[in-house]
């Protein structure tokens, strides 16, 4: 080997060193600033809005053009919202992702069937909400009503919920299937007590998830659930009362359209407050949701592990 | 241990008399079925409704398809009225591909940082808080863009701030978790062995990511792209929030100007159903879900490509 090309190898080294030096410089800078970028949103919602949280803000209601109004109405529609979709979307997201894991065959049919989970999941959530304004609202009669929303939301939910269903149940170990097949169970019976009590921990954790997406959602909303709430009587709490909180076939605005209508229509004096306090609200319940999520999910795990029962 | 050799149809046979069985395997076996037929039924009844709606204006109100993809003036309540609806179709794709372009280096960066540089503290802290802003709702997104950026805009570039310049960095930060996460999940399943082999060559990080890691997740990550402008692409309230809402197709970043979503948003409220204004929405709402279809079309085809 001559000096020559050792010097021009050495020279190709340093230069290869050079350039690994100033990548890895610049992969950090940018991964910092968006770690920056994101943190400093958080601040910022959190900075404007926390101040403005307070018992009166969370309880009393909305106002369209004096000041001090609150989001008590929005904050329980949303939740009552979320449980009315979660009570249609859970059994027949379980049902259509059980189907998914163990009864698909591989073939035309099932490949047709994923891709309109696919679809289904990537529609813009506006156009499911026109959706829902036209079938629900509209042709099923139900107006503008906490029930069209909830139906809206399931479409908007359900196949996030298929698919995880579905991981939930392939992550079953196989051997435990076959111990239940060589009992002699049937499938089904293997599904629901063998299977499901495997694939609780991951499935309580996808679905609280996916409860936190429904949570913020508004743009399927404002066509479905409406924008107004009419005046509640929260000592009322028989369904079938129309002042009952309650009641599904009310219109209901949540704590995302509010947000949406206070800023872009709103009257009130103390609007950009108001927007900022819903949005901290907001955003910290999407934080419980997820550490909530998290939590839930491995502690579930472990006590299942751990016990030694098996039904 | 020694197995009794018995065949399916065996198995079968004998499984007969157990009554119990089977009705247990049909309640399930229907209970599925009826779940998977309702997704179905979901999805045809969602194409069917909106594909006879937005093809009304057409054939039922006699817009010409060519006025309306290609016309440049939408001004539905004006008499005559017009129904072009190039501006909010212009401007959903500039907003879309703007984010895009933002939003994938800075996405990527993050995702080879998490995975090639701090892996451990990456998976453990990085992941799960950028899987946490990917749930963070559209509105308040929105919400910072119309506090936030929009002032910053105005005050430090200059117009009136809102506008599409506005709407990209918004969707920009919307995307951000999107394909940082899809990227990273395909940088962590990359097989440890490639890495490791270019590595045993002596080649640096840097060339091992640039020669060998990102030419092999090069199509998962523009499937994540991909993703992310889907996402750009129907989102309605945070863009119309931030955009102004001008139905003119824009000459520069800083002006106002609209989208297909936030044009639908703004005008469905106020128009009578079957009118001729709510079909040209509900058009638009139809070329919003074939963009879908064409978005899906293409993640389709990278994901092939990934398989081999």
């Amino acid at each position: 080997m001559t000096t020559q090309t050792q010097i021009l190898r050495s020279k190709a080294r340093k230069r290869a060193k050079t350039a690994d030096k100033v990548a890895t410089v610049v992969i950090i800078v940018f991964a910092l600033s968006i770690v920056a970028i994101l943190l400093g949103l958080i601040g910022f919602i959190m900075f404007r809005g926390l101040g403005h949280i307070s018992w009166h803000f969370l309880t009393s209601n909305p106002q369209t053009i004096r000041e001090g109004g609150g989001i008590g109405p929005p904050l329980f529609n949303s939740l009552y919202l979320l449980v009315l979709t979660m009570i249609i979307t859970i059994p027949l997201g379980l049902g259509g992702g059980i189907y998914m894991s163990e009864y698909a065959k591989p073939g035309k049919i099932t490949s047709f069937i994923r891709l309109v989970v696919e679809v289904l999941s990537s529609f813009p959530s506006i156009v499911i909400g026109l959706f829902g304004l036209l079938v629900f609202v509209n042709t099923f009669e139900l107006g503008f009503s906490l029930l069209a929303g909830a139906l809206a939301l399931t479409i908007f939910n359900l196949p996030l919920m298929v698919r995880i269903t579905e991981q939930a149940f392939a992550g079953v170990p196989r051997e435990q299937k076959e111990a239940g097949l060589a009992l002699g169970l049937s499938k089904w019976k293997i599904i629901t007590s063998i299977m499901l009590p495997v694939a609780i921990p991951s499935l309580v954790t996808g679905t609280i998830l996916a409860a936190g997406r429904v949570f913020g959602e508004a743009a399927a909303l404002l066509f479905t659930s409406g924008m107004t709430t009419p005046p509640l009587n929260f000592s009322d709490w028989n369904p079938l009362h129309p002042r009952s909180p309650l009641n599904p076939l009310r219109p209901a605005e949540t704590l995302a359209t509010h947000i949406w209508k206070v800023n872009s229509e709103g009257l009130a004096p103390d609007a950009i407050q108001i927007a900022a306090g819903a949005s901290a609200v907001l955003v910290i319940m999407v934080l419980l949701f997820n550490l909530f999520a998290r939590w839930g999910g491995r502690t579930l795990y472990r006590y299942m592990t751990a016990s030694k029962r098996m039904n | 241990m020694e197995h009794s050799k018995v065949t399916p149809r065996e198995a079968q046979r004998r499984r007969l008399p157990l009554e119990k069985h089977r009705i247990e395997d049909w309640i399930g076996r229907i209970y599925t079925s009826v779940c998977v037929v309702f997704l179905i039924a979901t999805i045809v009844s969602i194409v069917y409704f909106v594909t006879s709606k937005g093809v009304a204006t057409f054939a039922v109100n006699g817009v010409g398809i060519m006025d309306f993809l290609f016309g440049t003036r939408w001004a539905p309540d004006a008499s005559p009225p017009a129904f072009g609806a190039m501006p909010a179709i212009a401007g959903s794709f500039l907003v879309t591909l703007l984010a895009a372009l933002i939003a994938s280096p800075l996405s990527i960066a993050a995702a080879l940082f998490m995975t090639e540089i701090v892996p451990t503290f990456g998976k453990r802290i990085l992941q799960p808080a950028i899987e946490l802003l990917s749930g963070i709702p559209s509105v308040v997104y929105g919400f910072i863009g119309l506090t936030l950026i929009v002032p910053f805009l105005r005050d430090h570039v200059g117009g009136q701030g809102i506008g599409v310049g506005a709407g990209a960095l918004v969707l920009s930060i919307m995307i951000l978790p999107t394909i940082t996460s899809v990227a990273a999940d395909a940088l962590a399943n990359l097989q440890r062995g490639q890495r490791e082999a270019s590595y045993a060559l002596g080649a640096t990080r840097w060339q091992t990511i640039y020669r060998v890691v990102l030419p092999t997740v090069l199509p998962a990550l523009l499937t994540g792209i991909v993703l992310g402008m889907a996402r750009a692409f129907g989102e309605a309230l945070a863009v119309q929030m931030v955009i102004g809402n001008a139905p003119f197709i824009p000459t520069s970043l800083l002006e106002s100007a609209s989208t297909l979503t936030s044009i639908i948003t703004l005008g469905m409220g106020n128009t009578a159903m079957n009118s001729i204004q709510n079909n040209a929405l509900w058009s638009m709402a139809l070329v919003l879900m074939l963009m879908t279809f064409v978005f899906i079309m293409i993640i389709r085809l990278l994901e092939r490509r990934n398989r081999i």
